[in-house]
Formats: structure tokens, sequence, C-alpha cells
């Protein structure tokens, strides 16, 4: 039998989260409820005595200031309908942990032996007049997810309120037998192959399935597996491994494939796009910066990493985390940021975290249309992932310092959450480099932090398939940050002791493919399923191998060191595990227990996939043109630009992440007079000693792909550096990262316009290569997640194809960096860059329903001298603000600069070096490439101008004292008079919530 | 010869600003300073006893699960120094009652109020009397405040400091006390050493200047000697004027204002009055 603990707020003790939850029912559902008040529950499991629940109730679980609590009796009162939430079995439930752990601690020894275990639930007590099936929407479409949760309505004529409601305990009731399945694939024809791969969710195709049958039919692979005791059948746990190692998602087997490419006059075969265009281009920048190389590890670690200084390296990663957000946004994006901070944290022998930066792309929050199924409103994706990142980099003491969000309505289907993680580590450590991977045959594997249970399992396989009517619940997660910082604070100390010598995470895969990589280095392993801790009972090994259960890290600790390792770790609390060894046998070899479960050789588990063959063909789209007239009110046009969804302020979110914990804050997203202007980039100082800082920056320009994706990447690559510039990076000292986001572009009868999707992933691809190699800013690292499409019924929704391209460079000393606010009345505004009428795929065009074709171009020769210059005139403190020109074009930079200054401005048109049809409302609303707005004091003209000679640069008009914001127009009359606080509030208000 | 200033910066279980705060303490030149993790303090490695001013920094002490620092706050109540007899909870009363130094921020100063530290009334510093509940917005935030030092307060940490402007990372920052006779005899005993208020220098019960609605616009309170003291702005995330908000557009000098909280803890134990 369980015992209920309920703990509610005293009376006259405000509820904030009961009135953020009734603002969010009357926002959401329109449901007019006139207050929701909030119950926490324990249900505690292991027969605690009377005295003993007294106790727990009345010290760690509740607050005795503010708050009552009961024990197996109800507290509900005054309701009109009682909403209960709680997990369903074997959901991670982060404070059910940290009650078990205080009641532990509480009660003393022993405790342990009785095995007390607490689960969490929160009651919502709801007063106002709404009917059972309303209530039941609250339930269902707002406070529960009914794959992770489960949950009850009563109305308060049903509910006793005496006894209140039964303790229920969400336990997985798995039993303790192992099972091993064997399958013979040597007779089974291509529709069985298939069978298999689709009932077992392998995602695997026909090939592969081929090549694994032959595999098992080798007659020396099958004399070696007779000595292990296995034979020509594979087995269960051998199949899961290879499905998680070749999976789309681990082996990036369409960035990998050859490609017939032709965009109607020229053909092309290209064997990998990875190889040709993306490491192609890194290997070619090396080469020409010589001695100047910063590059120390590239695309063959968890990061990317280059040098800081003589001193520090930096470690770079970008992930994303969309199809387990698509279906609970607060764990996916929870466990996208957790998951991600292991990326870096698991690079050569370690980093210590810096910063995070997060770019969300999602459907209209106000979206109004039927939803179809499976699919969960766009406003609770958009505050569920909010939230999710909210608790995961809060709570690991990571700044969230850069980001955006992107809205497009295709991204219904999907939501693409972009989740990155910076590192710093010390160039040298005990007397070793800390940016290679060593590992010696003999080292022990230890496993550290949680422990496995099912969760998470089939991850990598999920998502690289589309949103479908089978999608696993269990590849839904819930991250664990103080679980995960409790690690890294250990892992940090053993690294700085030298105590381990290969570190890597368990992310995608599990362990099958973090200690399957790790073999690699020492030519094979040798572990022991059974010894895995695991969360509850009943797993398979199968299970064990390849659950992607969170906060965990894989490490290759010398035998000589285990027992210092251990003890640490005890000491510190974190758990960690002795698994087997690594070898050099060429096999990775698992058991369970003395039994052999897989057997497979490194070579085909990891080289044997068959390359994939696929055809790509280019033909540009013609869009209509649009024909609407120059608006006769420009006032009008700048409201309803500065409130559309991809310009407007992301305040409200910025602000609910901290973006300056460790100290070393300096650029933050925020700036400007008020603290509420945007910011093109972040930076912070990692060693609070030293003036030297890290830039961040990113670029993402997704409504271009309607045109050209290769000019969308080109963009996205030249927004990027430009962000980075504008506040003071080096342009000799940046480095970037790829993440692409796309829509299946394989051809089938799902996608029967796969060819044209390839097309557009290899023209990406191919600005990659001519833009990083201009601009001299080399990919270190990056991933692809290439099936965001959502297919159920008639419907399909594809994503735009996305491509985010991250920075992460230097400014030598951080007290030169610019802001993008506008500092005093009479400095002087220049635009740097000739604007052209590119207004394909612009904000402007968007606003009146059409994409348009003329898709800006990035002209790299004249943008690198502008670069230059402009880094030249920050370090020679002549810029008083620098802002980018990217959505919605210079008028937008020209507002934000004002009121984020304060101030007015004084705009003549007719200065604008432009070229194209003569419009005011092109000149202001283009998205021309490679553009900035700078202020400048009128004493610094004439140097300013001297360091930018050869740049297209015109002053265009003054900052202004009287908060006024004045366009004169090319015809020279006044076409634009507004005070900037009723454009700014414009911009504040849309998602102000 | 001036005493010795031997700083603990205690970390673990959720804390993360340690790295900041053990630095304020350096470049307000403490001579000895340990960042510790909570574990060497209960296997007896490390002992409260040799230092003279802890340092509780922000974080989420696990996770904050039941509320702001409160597991946190049960594990310093319960838990035993390994292979001895001693509790903790032994070694931080009799550091406090040896006149020592307690700095707490954010969860630090939840943690001291969970506790009962903070404001220790009747000198019973294990039985709360006050708490940090939830924003009124019921949400994070992360933004800069504007505060005013009580001049009257015996709080050693804030004399000479008339307004500072520090930034608040936090979802439960909201001062609640008691009752009102506590509340009563907090405000006459002048334990209120800083509260909210706007660039006018005016208390304010006002968001977003008052970032969570509390009490009288309490952000940090001291006990009756002025040697605990807790706040909930962050005196270590201003240590240098590039880390204010507006540093590219006003004239400030280069040492941040938090410094001042931090020089002031370490000149009082080099002074006569310790």
């Amino acid at each position: 039998m369980a015992d209920r603990i309920e703990v509610g707020f005293k009376e006259g003790i405000r509820d904030a989260l009961g009135e953020k939850t009734q603002k969010r029912i009357i926002d959401n559902l329109a449901l007019a409820v006139a207050k929701v008040a909030t119950i926490e529950v324990y249900t505690i499991a292991g027969e605690l005595s009377a005295a003993e629940l007294q106790e727990a109730a009345a010290g760690p679980l509740s607050d005795p200031v503010i708050q009552e609590f009961s024990i197996n009796r109800p507290l509900a009162k005054n309701f009109d309908w009682l909403i209960e939430v709680g997990f369903r079995p074997g959901v991670t439930d982060n404070v059910g942990k940290t009650a078990r752990e205080a009641i532990s601690i509480l009660l003393g020894e022993n405790t342990g032996e009785r095995k007390i275990a607490v689960y969490t639930s929160r009651q919502y007590l709801i007063s106002g007049k709404i009917s059972q099936t309303d209530a039941g929407k609250i339930a269902a479409g707002l406070l529960a997810n009914d794959l992770i949760e489960r949950h009850q309505v009563i109305a308060a004529g049903d509910f006793d309120f005496n006894r209140g409601l039964a303790a229920f305990v969400p336990q997985v009731m798995g039993k303790d037998e192992p099972h091993v399945t064997h399958i013979n694939l040597a007779e089974v024809d291509a529709q069985g192959l298939l069978k298999i791969s689709q009932e077992k969710l392998l995602a695997l195709n026909l090939e592969e399935m081929q090549a694994i049958q032959a595999y098992y039919q080798n007659p020396a692979v099958i004399k070696a597996r007779k000595k292990v005791g296995l034979n020509e059948t594979t087995t269960d746990v051998e199949l899961e491994c290879l499905a998680q190692t070749w999976s789309e998602h681990c082996k990036h087997k369409i960035f990998n494939s050859k490609i017939d490419y032709t965009d109607g006059r020229n053909k092309l075969k290209i064997d990998s796009l990875f190889k040709k265009y993306i490491k192609g281009s890194t290997a070619k920048i090396r080469k020409a910066k010589g001695k100047k190389d910063f590059c120390l590890s590239v695309f063959v670690d968890n990061a990317g990493i280059i040098k800081f200084n003589d001193d520090h390296n930096l470690v770079f990663k970008v992930e994303t985390h969309n199809s387990p957000s698509a279906l609970d946004p607060y764990g996916g994006a929870l466990t996208g940021i957790v998951g991600v901070n292991r990326d870096p944290f698991g690079t050569g022998i370690g980093a210590k975290l810096i910063f995070n930066t997060d770019v969300f792309c999602f459907a209209s929050p106000f979206y109004k249309k039927k939803l179809p199924p499976r699919i969960l409103h766009p406003r609770r994706i958009y505050e569920g992932v909010r939230e999710g990142v909210e608790h995961g980099g809060n709570k690991s003491g990571i700044p969230t310092v850069n980001g955006s969000l992107v809205f497009d309505k295709r991204y219904l289907g999907k939501p693409l959450v972009y989740c990155g993680t910076a590192g710093i580590m010390p160039a040298r450590l005990n007397g070793k480099p800390t940016h290679t991977k060593e590992i010696k045959p003999g080292d022990v594997i230890i496993m550290t932090g949680g422990r496995i249970g099912k969760d998470g399992i089939h991850g990598a396989t999920f998502s690289s398939e589309e949103l479908h009517e089978g999608s696993p619940v269990t590849a839904v997660q819930i991250g664990d940050p103080i679980t995960q910082k409790k690690m890294t604070d250990f892992l940090l100390v053993a690294r700085n002791r030298g105590l381990y010598r290969a570190i890597t995470d368990n992310g995608a895969g599990g362990l099958s493919s973090s200690v399957g990589e790790m073999a690699t280095y020492s030519g094979g392993c040798e572990m022991d399923l059974s010894l895995a801790p695991l969360k509850y009972a009943g797993l398979q090994p199968w299970e064990i191998l390849v659950s992607e259960a969170q906060e965990r890290m894989s490490l290759a600790v010398d035998p000589k060191k285990v027992d210092q390792f251990m003890a640490l770790a005890r000491k510190m609390g974190v758990e960690a595990t002795a698994m087997g060894k690594f070898t050099k046998s060429g096999i990775f070899h698992a058991r369970f227990g003395e039994k052999t479960v897989a057997y497979l050789d490194m070579d085909f588990l990891h080289d044997g996939v068959p390359q994939m063959k696929l055809a790509a063909q280019w033909k540009a789209p013609k869009n209509a043109e649009p024909t609407f007239a120059e608006p006769a009110n420009l006032n009008k046009a700048f409201i309803r630009m500065l409130s559309r969804l991809n310009i407007c302020s992301k305040e409200a979110v910025v602000r609910q992440y901290d973006h300056e914990v460790q100290g070393g804050s300096v650029v933050k997203p925020m700036v400007g007079v008020q603290n509420d202007g945007p910011s093109d980039a972040g930076i912070v100082r990692p060693l609070l000693d030293s003036m030297e800082g890290v830039v961040v920056a990113h670029g993402i320009c997704p409504r271009y792909s309607d045109i050209d994706a290769y000019h969308m990447t080109a963009c996205a690559i030249d927004e990027a550096i430009r962000n980075a510039v504008a506040v003071g990076a080096d342009l000799n000292h940046l480095a970037g990262l790829d993440n692409f986001c796309w829509c299946d572009p394989v051809q089938s009868t799902k996608t029967p316009d796969g060819e044209y999707k390839l097309a557009q992933l290899v023209r990406a691809n191919m600005a990659i290569y001519d833009y990083t190699t201009a601009f001299g800013v080399p990919c270190i690292s990056g991933k692809d997640s290439m099936k965001n499409d959502y297919a159920i019924g008639k419907t399909k929704i594809s994503v735009p194809p996305t491509l985010l391209y991250s920075v992460i460079g230097k400014i030598k000393d951080v007290r030169k960096a610019v802001t993008m606010d506008a500092k005093r009345p009479q400095d002087l505004v220049y635009i740097i860059g000739e604007t052209r009428d590119e207004l394909g795929g612009s904000e402007w065009f968007a606003e009146h329903k059409a994409i348009g074709n003329k898709v800006p171009q990035v002209d790299v020769k004249k943008a690198i001298k502008k670069y230059r210059a402009l880094h030249k005139a920050i370090q020679s403190g002549l810029i008083a603000s620098c802002h980018d020109c990217s959505d919605g074009g210079l008028g937008i930079a020209l507002i934000e600069t004002a009121f984020a200054g304060g101030l007015g401005m004084n705009i003549d048109l007719k200065d604008v070096p432009y070229r194209g049809k003569k419009r005011n409302d092109y000149v202001l609303f283009s998205e021309t490439a490679s553009r900035f707005v700078v202020t400048i004091h009128p004493k610094d003209q004439g140097r300013f101008e001297k360091i930018m000679d050869g740049s297209v640069l015109n002053e265009i008009g003054f900052v202004a004292g009287n908060g006024l914001f004045q366009i004169t127009g090319l015809n020279g009359k006044l076409i634009m008079k507004e005070k900037i606080s009723n454009l700014k509030e414009a911009w504040q208000k849309p998602l102000n919530f | 010869m001036t005493r010795k200033v031997k700083t603990i910066v205690l970390t673990g279980n959720g804390t993360n600003c340690e790295m900041e705060m053990a630095h304020a303490c350096k470049l307000a030149c403490a001579d000895q300073i340990d960042i510790v993790h909570i574990s060497e303090l209960l296997f007896g490695e490390k002992r409260l006893s040799d230092y003279n001013f802890l340092n509780l920094p922000g974080g989420f002490l696990d996770g904050d699960d039941l509320g702001s620092a409160k597991a946190g706050a049960n594990r310093f109540l319960h838990a035993r120094i390994a292979g001895s007899s001693e509790m903790l909870i032994e070694n931080l009363l009799k550091f406090i009652a040896d006149g020592k130094l307690i700095l707490g921020v954010c969860n630090g100063f939840q943690l001291m109020v969970k506790l009962g530290l903070l404001p220790a009334l009747t000198g019973n510093f294990t039985k709360q009397s006050s708490t940090l509940t939830f924003n009124d917005s019921g949400r994070f935030e992360d933004r800069w405040v504007y505060l005013k030092a009580n001049d009257q307060s015996p709080c050693v940490f804030t004399r000479g400091i008339d307004t500072v402007y520090y930034p608040v990372r936090h979802g439960e920052g909201k001062f609640v006390p008691e009752s009102a006779a506590i509340l009563k005899e907090i405000e006459k005993k002048n334990l209120v050493a800083l509260q909210y208020c706007d660039p006018t220098r005016a208390i304010t019960m006002d968001y977003p200047a008052n970032p969570n609605g509390s009490t009288n616009a309490i952000a940090g309170i001291c006990n009756e000697t002025g040697r605990l003291f807790g706040l909930m702005p962050h005196p270590e995330a201003f240590l240098h004027h590039t880390n204010h908000p507006r540093w590219t557009r006003e004239t400030l000098p280069e040492e941040g204002q938090g410094l001042a909280i931090f020089q002031n803890a370490i000149s009082f134990i080099r002074g006569k009055d310790f």
C-alpha cells in the first residue's frame, strides 16, 4: 500500500502557478475559468510509518511558512473541477527522485533496503462554469500530455471529500527474465526482410537488410561465431545494434550517398556530399590558412574544436531534437539541451560548458484551423519547448546567450528545435594535448551518470523516419539536468586528476553507439550488459544496449586508475559501473552474464552499410511576382512589419533564460537604453581573468529555399558572419557549424518530389563549399536531420529546407565590442553595402502572401572587404552602434537601432545606395545581404570614411533627440513620421506572453 | 599582522555560480579561496572551521524540485559527516557562533532562509520563519534591478552602499515572512538590508522594478549581528563594467558594483570588530 501526501498553499498565499495556469486556459482555450489552485501530490511507496510520513511532510516536502499538507486525506476544496496529472509508468520523474533522496537523508540509515519510492502528480482545482467536455479539453489539451502522463477529471459533486483520490503507484511491472531472440535471415525473401525492419522499427531499407543477411552467411563469420556459442542466426541484440549504428541519424546515409545531379544543363556525379563539400571545404580553408589554421579537431569527435588562445581551446556543437519535441515539447526540448551539453563535454578529454544557443522553428502560436491527428497546437509546442530549454539550460548553470525564433506554417508538421553548446578546455592537461582521443586495449569501459530504462528506445531510428501513426512513445525522454550536473561536476574533477583516458556521451543509440564508437580507437570491445544499472527490472539485453536513457557518459579508464575513479564517483554521489573492457580483437562483443549476445566484426558494424544511390534534379521554381502597389501610408506598413512574428521582439522568451550565469556576460541578448533592443550576437568572457571574448552568432533564412536553397544557404552563412562582425568579431578567427533540417529527399511513392528536394540539398552543399571557402570560415562540425515530414492519412506537411549556420569566434578585447542601439542625438547614420531590389522570399513579400523570385545573392568579395574594414573601424573605437540588416531589411534595422537607443531618427532614402525598381517600400524592406546600419559620432566621420574607403556606404541621416522616426522618400517628400514609442510597442506586443 | 581571510565557496548538487563568486573573493583580495564540493565537507576532507567566510552561491540545489533549496536545506539539517558522529549542521552552527561571515546569493539566500539562518530573530538558526517563493509573474526571469541599501542596517556587507544595480535570475524570489509580527520585527531591527527600487531610488512594489512582488520590496536581509546576509540579486555577476547591460552607452568605472559586497565582508574580517 502506498501513502499520499498532499501539499497546498495556505489561505491567503498567492498561488502563482495556479494563476499562470488560469491565464493559459483563458489564452489558449478561450475558456473563462474564474480561478485555478494547485496541489502537489507525493505518492510514497515503501511502508513509511505514520510518524515518518509526518516528518517527511513537515520537513522537506512542504514549506511551513506558506504551505499546508495532509496525509492520506484530501486538501482539495472550493472547486468545480479537479484534474490530477501524473506520470505514466517508467517516465522520468525528477521531483519524485529528489523527494526520495530527501526522505532517505531525513530518515537516515537503511532506507535503501526499504525500497522507498516517490511518485509525483499535481492537482489543478478549477473554479468556473465549464462543462465536462471543457474540463476534459483542459486536461488533455493543455495540462497533460497523454503520451507520458495520465490524468483524472473529477467534478466536485463526484469527489470524495473525506478520502480523496486513491494512491496510485505508476511502477513499471517488469519481470527479470532476460531473453535473446535468434532470427535466421538466410531464407527470408525481400518482402520478409522489409517486414522485419518495419515491425522492429529498425528503419533499414532492403539493401541494408540484404547486407546483414549476407554477413550471416559468410562461412568465416559463422565459424568465428560458433566459437562463442552463436551460429548463423542473428540475435535481436545484434540486429538492434546494427540498426542504431546504421541509422540515418548516426550514419548520415543521405549525406554519404552517391548522387547523380542535374540542373537541366549540367550533370554531376557526387560521391558523398559530406566528403566533397563539407569536409572538402574545411580542408581547403585549413590549407589556405597554413600556419594561421586554428582548427584542432573537425568532424571526428562529438563536437568541433578550435584554438581560443595558446592555453585554451573552444569546443562547439549544435544538435536538433525535432521529432521528440513534436510528441512531447517539454521533455523533447529539455532532452535536446541537456543532450547537446554532453557533446562538447564528451569531446577530446572533455570541456567545461560555457554557453548554450537555441533556435526554434514553429508554426504560428495563433494558428486557428483544425489540427491534423497527433499534432499538438503550435502554442503548446512553443510554450513546452521554451520551458524545456529553460529548465535544461538554467538548471545546468550554462548561460543561454544567443538564439532565434523562426515562424513558418510548414513547421506545424514538425517543429525544429536546434540546441547548441560551447565549451572551453585547457589546451594541455597533465602534459598531454586535450583535443584528441586515445584508448588502449585493456582499458576498462565505465558507464556513469543515470540508470538505464526503457526511455528513449529507438530514438535514433525513430528520428530517421517521418512522424507517423506508429511513432513510438518510448522514443520520448525527459532529461534530468541535476543528475547531469552532478555527473559533470564529478567528471571535471576526474578529468583534471587524469583519472580517465577517454570520454564520450551516450546519446542516440545508447551504449551501442558510445561504446561502439569508442571501440574503434582500440579496435574492439567486450562488455557484459547484465552489469548495467537499471531503473527497474524487465529490460531485455537489446533494450539495455540501445536505450537512450539520459545523463550518461561512457569512459575508458586505465585499469590502474579504476579504483580511484570509482572512489571519487562514490564520494560525489554519482553512479559509475564497469561494464567490460576495450580490446583489439576487431570484434564488438557483448555478453549477458557469460552468454554472448552480440558478436559483430567492427568493420562490418561501422563500414558495412551499403552506400545509397540517389538522383537529384534541379529545376528553378517560377513563383508569381506580386503586383501590390507601394503603400500610401508607410506608418501602417511599418507597424505591420514590426508585428510580424519573424521580426517582433522575443524578449519574453529571452528573459526566461539565464543569459549571464558564470559571470562573463559582455553582449547580452537584449541591449539598449531600456535593455530591450535585439542584439546581433552574444559575447562572453569564459576566463574571468582575461579580456578575451568568445563571440557567437547564427544565420537562418528558410524562406529563401522557396526560390533556391543555394542562395538560402549563402545568405545564412553571410548572416551568421555579419552578425558576429557587427559586435566586433575578427573574421580571421571564426568557425562555423552547419545544421541541416530537411524534408525527406529520397524519391519514393511517399515523396514523389524527392529528386527536387535532393537537388535543393545538393545546391545547399555547393553553397556551403563556395561561401565558407571564400569567407575562410570553416565548418568544424555539424549535423543533419533529414526526415522532417509529417504524414498521416492524406495529410503531408514537409518543413521548408532549413539550414542553421552558427559561428563561434573571438574578440581579442571585449572592451572594443559594439552593440546595436543608437547612442546619442546628432550621431550620423550610415548604411554599409549596396541595396538591390532583392525582395524574393522577403518578409515584405510574405506580408503580401507572395514569394517572388529575386532572392538575395551574396557578393562575397565585396562582403569580405566590408567586414574587414568594419572590423578595423570597430577596433579603432569609431563605431557607436552597428546593426545588421536581415529580416525586414534596412527599414527594420533603422527602427530597431533608434528605439533600442530610445532616440529618434531622420533618414533620407535618396541617399541610400540602391539599384533596382524605384519604390520606397523596396528600398526599405529589401533583404539584400551583407549590409549594416551604423551610427558614428560626427567627429569620427573623416576617420571612419577613410577606413571604409573602397566599400559602398553612405550617410543617410542622423539620430534625433525628439523621439520621432522620420523618413524622406525617393521623391523628396516626408513619407513617414511616427513616434518611436508607438513603433516599439507594435514590435513588443505580439509574443509578449 | 592582519587576520587572514579564508573563504570557502560551497558547491555541488546543482550549485552553479561558484566560479564567479570565487572570482569576486579573489578580486576583493581574500587570502585564501577554496571552491569546496559539499561531499568534501561530508567526507571530512575539508572543515568549515578552517574558514572564516562562507559563500553560498546561486544555482538549483537538487533542481529546486521540492521548492527552492528545500532538499538542499534538508541535506544540511540531516546529513552526517562520514566516519564520525558529527552532523554538518552542528559545524555550521559553530561557524555562526564563532561570529564568522556567511553570504548567500539567490539559491544560497533561499537555502539560508529555509534553514532558518535568516532572519533568525530568536537566535534559533534552524527554525524557518520566512520564505522565498514563486515570483508573482509565475516565471523565472533574468533582468537587472536597482537596489537601495538601508544605512541603518547592521549588515556588514552593505556598509557604505547607497544604491546598486545587479541582475536577478530566479523564479522563486518573493520574500514572505511567516506573520505580520515577524515582518515588523525584521524591519524594526533594520534587518532589511536591500530593497528593490526604481531608477529614481524610490522603493517600489511595481513590476518589473520589483521583479517578484516581494513583501515590502525586500531583496536581501541579514541577521541581527549583520554577519549573515542573503540576497536574491547577484553581486558576483557585476564585477566588471562589461557585465553592465548598458556598458557600451554609459561611462562606468571599470570595477563593477558587485565587488563592494565582497570587499566589505573581507575588510570586516580583517578589522577589529571581527
